[in-house]
């Protein structure tokens, strides 16, 4: 028996295989695939979004649907207060030292451990291990146990024995002890990811440029830190500059956890993020000035990221 | 039959399914376990009292309720907090305990007003903790017990460094300095410096207030900022006992003798007589000026029905039965674990361990002493006043220019708040 010839088929009948083939049905698997996401992100992120647009131009006193519409009030409220400017104060103050130490810190790391031949792996690991640790319970260490304020506490306990006077470290305002506590726990919890970052980067450098550094007579360390290994990081300390200045922005839980008490939280080291929690969601569940306030800070967030961007040269042409 | 990739990603869909239908289900205080009466569900909160039987007090009491099936949960952490913004949702509490509710919650109509269920026993509930829950003629919840804060001393301390208790606020700037040693603070009052702790306390004890009964600001007075500067003065005198691992309102300091005083609470009344047994005394703070006097606050969490509960008729029956009926639980709840004064004066009066040692002396302060945050002190203005307090002990910030500014945001609320009656 032989096959039958090819001309037999119908002319224009498209094979079975190929019926869910084509643009509309492409279409519908698009759709299918994207719609359950799309649907979450609309109604959990940018629905509540646009309602807390929404609130922040009504007085909105433990309500969710005001009727007393006050236009731009609640802006320029938000602005004269110097609660607020305060906060953006403290942040200013504590990106301006936590970006720069973090870095430092992360970089110097990463390249101790670079260097190593053996149990690198396991200094890598001993490194990011704080990475793993909640916020809130490391401030809950050292609020508590590190920095206890009486005489019992571990700082305390090392200082007396060197005839030191016990500290309140988180209370005490002048010399401002409360800033050792929170820079360092903070350090502790972020310079290992950043380290692996750095790391990162250090083994994307070719060893061909050190090679031929060597040849032409640079000494190694500082010389060859300075003009080869730093430039070629540069990507990398872009990323990890504008991840820093990002996440100070969102300092809430250490600073929260650290210093806030059952009557509420000090007017010092206040960030914008814990001012707007007490104002919109704390005691005084006053929605439309917090509302107001958090676009605020989303417009500053914005100007300063695309003002770092545009520093660091982002988006624009190779050199 | 060997697993192939389909079936393990298919178990994996089902099992992310599972846990999501789990989450979607978890427990949000109406549908849990309830106490086996017949009739609609409650959902009862509480904030969590520190002191040892307190919760299954409420239980047994929730439990011999016949007519609803009432489910209590007993909520830790920052509980005034939760509520509030529990009271945004449906799935916040049918019955609750607040400390308020604030005049934002009563105007909004987030609680349901129960003045009918006071009829007949008004007159007997201590008007001092009935008052701030009264607005516009109506009460809007039930005073479950007085509470009040408290000055301790430790008498032995003080008779070690010749010290008396002090009769007004310079002689407690003093004894607290002569109190304070190497290893002992003369005097506690919070780890802020007590800017949470006492809030409007001194202005009482200057003899103003924080808000007038005629609605205007009650510390626009140089008497304010001069008691003011004496807090300074305490911290300044490096007097103050900070960073204490558990803060004010836990009585831990004291008994461990990490201070010679302390500002606590009545609550913490029995622990600190079964630590120190009769070596310690009770004290308002001390009146400062020639119009000052003795001052401590009065306040209570009182019971409330949500206005978004689904059973508002039911959850009013419960409160009245619990609240207003059951006077022998309402007995037990506020003597028999930790410590508290009934909201009802006939209770109260009968109450015997009330009649003796630092308990009577709290209790004379109650109501000689005692003076309760009005309604239109709203929780903006305590803030804007607990900052300036803050900045003026800790910072040496000027009373008088801080309290200026503190008087033109507290007038800017009031007017916010008369505007929209």
């Amino acid at each position: 028996m032989t096959r039958a010839p090819l001309g037999d088929r119908l002319p224009g009948t498209r094979p079975r295989s190929s019926r869910l083939l084509g643009t509309q049905n492409r279409t519908l698997w698009f759709w299918i695939f994207v719609g359950p996401f799309a649907l979450g992100l609309i109604l959990f992120t940018y629905v509540p979004l646009a309602w807390s647009v929404y609130l922040s131009f009504f007085d909105a006193h433990n309500t969710v649907s005001p009727d007393d519409f006050i236009g731009f009030d609640n802006y320029a409220s938000m602005l004269r207060n110097d609660a607020f400017t305060d906060s953006l104060v403290t942040f200013a103050v504590f990106s301006a030292f936590i970006v720069p130490t973090t870095f430092v810190l992360s970089l110097a790391l990463a390249l101790m451990v670079n260097r190593l031949r053996r149990a690198q792996a396991f200094f890598r690991s001993v490194f990011f291990l704080p990475a793993a640790c909640s916020y809130v319970v490391a401030a809950m260490i050292w609020k508590l146990s590190i920095f206890n304020g009486v005489r019992f506490g571990l700082a305390n306990t090392v200082l007396g024995w060197f005839g030191v006077d016990q500290t309140a470290w988180l209370s005490t305002t002048d010399p401002p002890w409360y800033w050792l506590v929170i820079v360092t726990v903070r350090l502790w919890l972020q310079a290992g990811f950043y380290m692996i970052l750095f790391l990162a980067g250090l083994q994307r450098i070719s060893p061909t440029l050190y090679e031929a550094a060597a040849v032409d007579g640079a000494r190694p360390g500082w010389q060859v830190l300075r003009h080869i290994t730093l430039p070629q990081l540069r990507a990398t300390s872009v990323a990890v500059t504008l991840l820093l200045v990002i996440n100070a922005f969102q300092a809430f839980d250490e600073f929260y956890n650290l210093l806030s008490t059952s009557s509420g939280y000090p007017p010092h080291a206040r960030p914008p993020l814990v001012y707007l929690y007490y104002t919109a969601l704390g005691r005084e569940q006053n929605l439309g000035l917090g509302s107001a306030g958090a676009v605020l800070l989303a417009l500053i967030i914005a100007v300063v990221t695309i003002g770092q961007a545009r520093w660091f040269g982002l988006g624009g042409k190779e050199d | 039959m060997a697993i192939s990739r389909r079936t393990l990603l298919g178990t994996g869909a089902t099992g992310a399914a599972l846990g999501l239908l789990t989450a979607c289900g978890s427990n949000t205080g109406r549908d849990g376990g309830g106490s086996g009466g017949k009739g609609p569900r409650l959902a009862q909160w509480y904030h969590q009292y520190g002191e040892p039987g307190t919760e299954q007090a409420v239980k047994r009491y929730a439990a011999a309720y016949k007519k609803a099936d009432v489910a209590v949960q007993w909520r830790p952490g920052n509980y005034d907090e939760q509520t509030a913004a529990a009271l945004l949702t449906d799935s916040g509490p049918d019955v609750f305990e607040v400390n308020g509710p604030s005049l934002d919650q009563i105007r909004e109509g987030q609680v349901v007003d129960l003045t009918e269920l006071f009829d007949g026993v008004k007159d007997d509930f201590n008007p001092v903790v009935l008052a701030p829950k009264t607005y516009d003629g109506k009460i809007w919840a039930i005073p479950q017990v007085v509470d009040m804060h408290l000055l301790y001393y430790r008498k032995s301390l003080l008779d070690d460094a010749g010290v008396r208790p002090p009769e007004s606020l310079d002689e407690l700037v003093d004894a607290a300095k002569a109190l304070t040693t190497k290893d002992v603070k003369g005097l506690f009052l919070g780890n802020d410096g007590g800017a949470g702790a006492l809030g409007v306390t001194p202005l009482y004890a200057a003899g103003l207030s924080s808000v007038t009964e005629d609605g205007e600001v009650g510390f626009d007075d140089p008497a304010a900022a001069r008691t003011l500067g004496k807090l300074r003065q305490l911290y300044a005198d490096k007097s103050l006992l900070l960073g204490a691992p558990a803060d004010w309102s836990d009585p831990s300091a004291f008994v461990q003798e990490l201070t010679a005083m302390q500002w606590c609470g009545l609550w913490a009344l029995p622990a600190v007589k079964k630590e120190l047994g009769d070596d310690f005394g009770v004290l308002a703070l001390p009146a400062d000026g020639p119009d000052g006097k003795p001052s401590l606050p009065v306040g209570s969490y009182g019971a409330a029905v949500s206005a978004r509960s689904d059973h508002k008729t039911e959850a009013k029956d419960f409160l009245k039965w619990l609240w207003i009926d059951r006077t022998a639980y309402q007995e037990d709840f506020a003597l028999s674990y930790g410590f508290h004064i009934p909201a009802r004066l006939s209770l109260a009066k009968k109450a015997d361990k009330l009649k003796e040692g630092a308990a009577a002396d709290a209790v004379r302060y109650s109501t000689e002493y005692g003076y309760s945050e009005p309604l239109l002190w709203t929780p903006a203005s305590r803030t804007a006043y607990q900052d300036a307090l803050s900045r003026i002990i800790k910072s040496g910030a000027n009373p008088a220019s801080e309290l200026k500014s503190v008087v033109r945001k507290v007038r800017a609320e009031l007017d916010r708040v008369k505007k929209k009656s």
